[in-house]
């Protein structure tokens, strides 16, 4: 079952005086467990209206959402924080740390949003914290962690709920390429320990670390490929898959 | 979440947000501070004056009436009442004969001399004249002796009953019982000490009194003395009754035409009562004036600067959203932060208020009871939550997107 399922969203914004700008055209997307997409585009195409959209920050004008089988439109408020909580990782790409708190505390928030005591959620914490290679920089606030850490800080954050999926919204923009690099490979590892991630990327060299591309282009779907290992661009992807998607729904 | 983890980690948030910005916290508080010190003050003083009225207020008996020529609380028409002719000691007898709803009738007469013992002087010393039957009026009670029995004060024996600081004064460390002291040059033996009593409201002392046989008054000082009927009634229920019944055989002894006007006044403690009542009255509306004023002020305040405070946390309360907080948390967050502001300033201001207080008390009766600090603290907390509301609404309806993007 796909993870998620995207069926002829739009999303339209009213600038008033009835001037619309419509975002998402007809998105119809398919995201399987453990894929590793990439969503590219010009700027201002609507990659990150989609991921805002996908991370049940936004919702959609129109079209259906199913997140894990579930229809996300027509959830309230606390149902769409719920699935933030604990069915999405995000990461920015300008980090999103609460300046105030130290990497421990900015690790355990998600947790404390969903209501894990004290003891256990520093645990976990201290552990993702490890994992990303911060176990000694765990009392350092934001503004003490260089960019590459910081970021690292919001992907053990994104991680510590073992969300079903990871919404990374051009994670390395603001980062050196060497640094950028680092995360790469970090979600590389992340992707092959089962993680299912999607990632919005200007740069193709970093789209190339995803096994498919959909590239976008005023809020339309332009092309949706699978990439082979070896780097060979597969048949067009999502065509037979979305339709097979769309039918049987509900 | 629940509620409580909800609240501990709101209230850390709140702390550590207050503590990054201590002193715009303080300076937000000032009215609030402002406000729980004028709440607390008026307070204690209406809570002081009202203790002190009380005790005073039973020096003068709930059912005695006083026939006088000057009403009191006379207000400014004072100059109505100069002309009555004045109140003669005798009409006593004529009311305790007549007057069915009087238990106890007694004149009182009173100028202020000067008392000797020895070489010891006490002056301004009041010196009331009056009969035996006062006993019954009121209820006094006694240190040293007793009071003059109606065949010495029919007698005008040279007796005299001490006030508690005049026997103080006078005899600092022997029983006065048995001395003979001086009133303005004549001889008196002293039968008695009455118990202290207090001040009047803490202003002047019942305590700086003698009192002897009426003729004995009469005697140093002359006849022509204003007197006062003090006149206990059987039962406090028959007041009204007994004023009617007072009323009309002072009219018979004055011989007043059914269309003149009374000409003397039939006082009671109910006046007083009254009046302080209505004094009180002002003092805790100016007070709530005030204290609703400088609250409302502080109130306002503390709504500005939560709206600032949640206006330059947009992008965190995005981060938090994104993270799956809900609207219920960060609520609560922001409504904790504006009480905490506010409970703040209440502790500040209950903490100058009570020294204040204290310092106070020394000049005039203030007395602060811990129902009022909670009062304070009740206060506080509301116009925390109140204040606070508006802003932490808004704050938890941000669209998780919007406040994302806010730089
Ligand atoms: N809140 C909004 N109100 C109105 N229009 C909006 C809003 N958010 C996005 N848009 C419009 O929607 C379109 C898509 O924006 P979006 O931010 O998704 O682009 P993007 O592909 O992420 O661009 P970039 O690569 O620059 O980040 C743009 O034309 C933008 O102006
Ligand atoms: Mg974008």
């Amino acid at each position: 079952m796909n993870v998620i399922e995207l069926v002829k969203v739009n999303k339209i914004y009213d600038m008033g005086a009835e001037v619309q700008v419509q975002a998402l055209k007809d998105i119809s997307i398919g995201i399987e467990k453990g894929e590793y997409v990439a969503i590219m585009g010009p700027s201002g195409s609507g990659k990150t209206t989609l991921m805002n959209v996908i991370g049940c920050l936004d919702t959609p004008s129109s079209g259906l959402y199913l997140f894990d089988g579930v229809n996300v439109s027509e959830m309230d408020d606390n149902e769409l924080a719920k699935i933030r909580n604990r069915g999405i990782g995000f990461v920015f790409q300008t980090f999103n740390l609460i300046p105030r708190s130290d990497a421990l505390h900015n690790v355990e928030l998600p947790l404390i949003y969903s209501g894990v005591p004290v003891s256990e959620r520093r645990d976990r914490a201290k552990k993702v914290l490890e994992m990303v290679g911060l176990g000694d920089r765990i009392h350092h606030k934001p503004n003490e962690l260089s960019g590459g850490q910081r970021q690292r800080v919001a992907i053990a954050r994104a991680l510590i709920n073992d969300p079903a999926i990871i919404l990374a919204d051009e994670p390395t923009g603001n980062l050196d390429s060497k640094t950028g690099d680092e995360i790469m490979i970090f979600l590389e590892e992340l992707h092959k320990k089962g993680n299912t991630i999607i990632l919005v990327t200007h740069e193709e060299y970093i789209a190339e670390h995803a096994r498919r591309i959909i590239r976008i282009r005023d809020g339309m779907i332009e092309s949706d490929l699978s990439i082979e290992k070896n780097g060979k661009v597969k048949a067009p992807y999502a065509a037979e898959k979305v339709s097979e998607g769309s039918g049987g729904q509900k | 979440m629940t509620f409580g983890a909800e609240f501990k980690e709101g209230f850390k948030l709140s702390l550590a947000a207050l503590m990054a910005n201590k002193a715009r916290a303080v300076l937000t508080m000032l009215g609030i501070i402002i406000g729980i010190i004028s709440v607390t003050m008026m307070g204690a003083a209406i809570e002081g004056l009202t203790r002190a009225f009380n005790n005073s207020i039973s020096a003068i008996g709930a059912d005695v009436l006083y026939i006088q020529k000057w009403p009191w609380m006379s207000g400014d028409e004072w100059w109505k009442y100069r002309n009555r002719r004045n109140i003669k000691p005798e009409y006593a007898d004529i009311v305790k004969k007549e007057a069915r709803l009087a238990a106890a009738v007694a004149p009182t007469v009173a100028r202020i001399g000067t008392v000797k013992y020895q070489n010891k002087v006490a002056s301004s010393v009041f010196v009331e004249g009056t009969t035996a039957d006062y006993a019954y009026v009121t209820n006094m009670s006694f240190d040293e002796g007793r009071f003059f029995t109606a065949v010495e004060s029919r007698g005008d024996r040279p007796l005299v009953v001490l006030g508690g600081d005049v026997a103080n004064q006078l005899f600092p460390n022997q029983n006065p019982d048995g001395k003979i002291i001086q009133i303005n040059g004549l001889s008196f033996r002293v039968i008695g000490v009455r118990s202290k009593q207090g001040s009047f409201l803490g202003m002047f002392s019942l305590d700086n009194q003698v009192m002897i046989p009426l003729g004995q008054f009469e005697r140093i000082y002359g006849t022509h003395f204003q007197a006062t009927i003090n006149v206990r009634v059987v039962n406090q229920k028959e007041m009204d009754n007994a004023k009617e019944e007072l009323r009309g055989i002072m009219r018979k002894i004055r011989g007043l035409s059914p269309y003149q006007e009374d000409d003397f006044s039939i006082n009671q403690q109910d006046m007083l009562t009254n009046a302080f009542n209505k004094i009180a009255g002002i003092i805790g509306a100016v007070g709530i004036f005030v204290t609703a004023l400088s609250l409302f002020v502080g109130g306002i305040g503390i709504m500005n600067i939560m709206f600032v405070s949640v206006t330059e946390r947009t992008k965190e309360i995005g981060i938090r959203k994104a993270l799956g907080a809900r609207r219920q948390t960060i609520l609560v967050q922001f409504l904790i932060e504006s009480t905490l502001i506010c409970l703040a300033g209440g502790l500040v201001g209950l903490g100058i208020s009570y020294p204040l207080s204290m310092l106070v008390d020394k000049f005039l009766p203030t007395s602060m009871p811990i129902s009022l600090a909670i009062l304070g603290i009740m206060i506080s907390l509301a116009v925390g939550v109140i204040s606070g509301i508006i802003p932490a609404l808004r704050a938890s309806k941000l669209d998780p997107v919007e406040a994302l993007r806010y730089e």
